[in-house]
């Protein structure tokens, strides 16, 4: 299902305001520098309201605890952005298609993963100490 | 917690591993859950004997990364389920 970008606005601009980079164009993932260097949050995000609506909020805790964080963050948005999002997923062709999800990778390698059904169900919170063990791990 | 689309089941929209009473088990997101039959969406089916995981195998390789959808959307009897779970839970 394609949803239409002015019902998407508030949801992209969630994690733009967090900080994170907006790939909209396949062109724009194949540039972007986390997909190679450094340790970097790659979110899929999605309108999907059972596990969407927390895992922004869960991705945006964890950034905001301080600490330890990825060098790089950026977003598609599955469902609206289709061809970014299908070259975001060619990043891990490994993993089945998930979305939202999120994939925290380090220097090109993806080192963690959180499917939609790791966030559907639990609260923000929950969401954000997921990532946050993994930032620990990874990007210290 | 579901999606609380109107007249739904509560696991509307959740990734949920269906069990039944032969060989086949279903991981996929739950439509709706009626009387009579289980409708999922984006589905998966791991058959024992047929599957190149155990039963076991399959399902730790789901709860960690989730399935290649194989099946838009399956209608399964709901007198043969024998257990419906969430995949987030195992």
């Amino acid at each position: 299902m394609m949803y239409s970008p002015l019902m998407v606005n508030p949801m992209r601009e969630e994690l733009v305001a967090a900080g994170f980079l907006e790939l909209t164009t396949e062109h724009e993932v194949a540039g972007w520098p986390g997909k190679a260097e450094g340790t970097a949050l790659l979110v899929i995000n999605s309108v999907c309201g059972c596990a969407a609506g927390m895992a922004r909020p869960g991705v945006r805790a964890a950034l905001n605890e301080g600490g330890d964080g990825p060098d790089h963050l950026a977003t598609v948005f599955a469902g609206v952005d289709r061809e970014a999002t299908a070259a975001a997923r060619a990043l891990m062709p490994q993993v089945p298609p998930s979305s939202p999800s999120m994939a925290l990778f380090k220097d090109g390698e993806l080192v963690h993963f959180v499917p939609r059904h790791r966030i559907e169900g639990r609260t923000a919170e929950d969401v954000a100490q997921d990532l946050r063990a993994a930032f620990a791990e990874h990007c210290a | 917690m579901g999606t609380f689309h109107h007249g739904k089941h509560e696991l509307h929209g959740i990734t949920v591993v269906v069990d039944t009473d032969g060989p086949d088990l279903f991981v996929g997101r739950c439509d709706d859950i009626l009387d009579d039959r289980v409708v999922l969406r984006d589905v998966d089916v791991h058959r024992d004997g047929a599957h190149e995981l155990s039963r076991a195998a399959y399902l730790e390789r789901a709860a960690q990364w989730g399935v290649f959808k194989t099946h838009e959307r399956l209608v399964l009897d709901r007198a043969r389920v024998t257990s419906i779970r969430r995949l987030g839970e195992l």
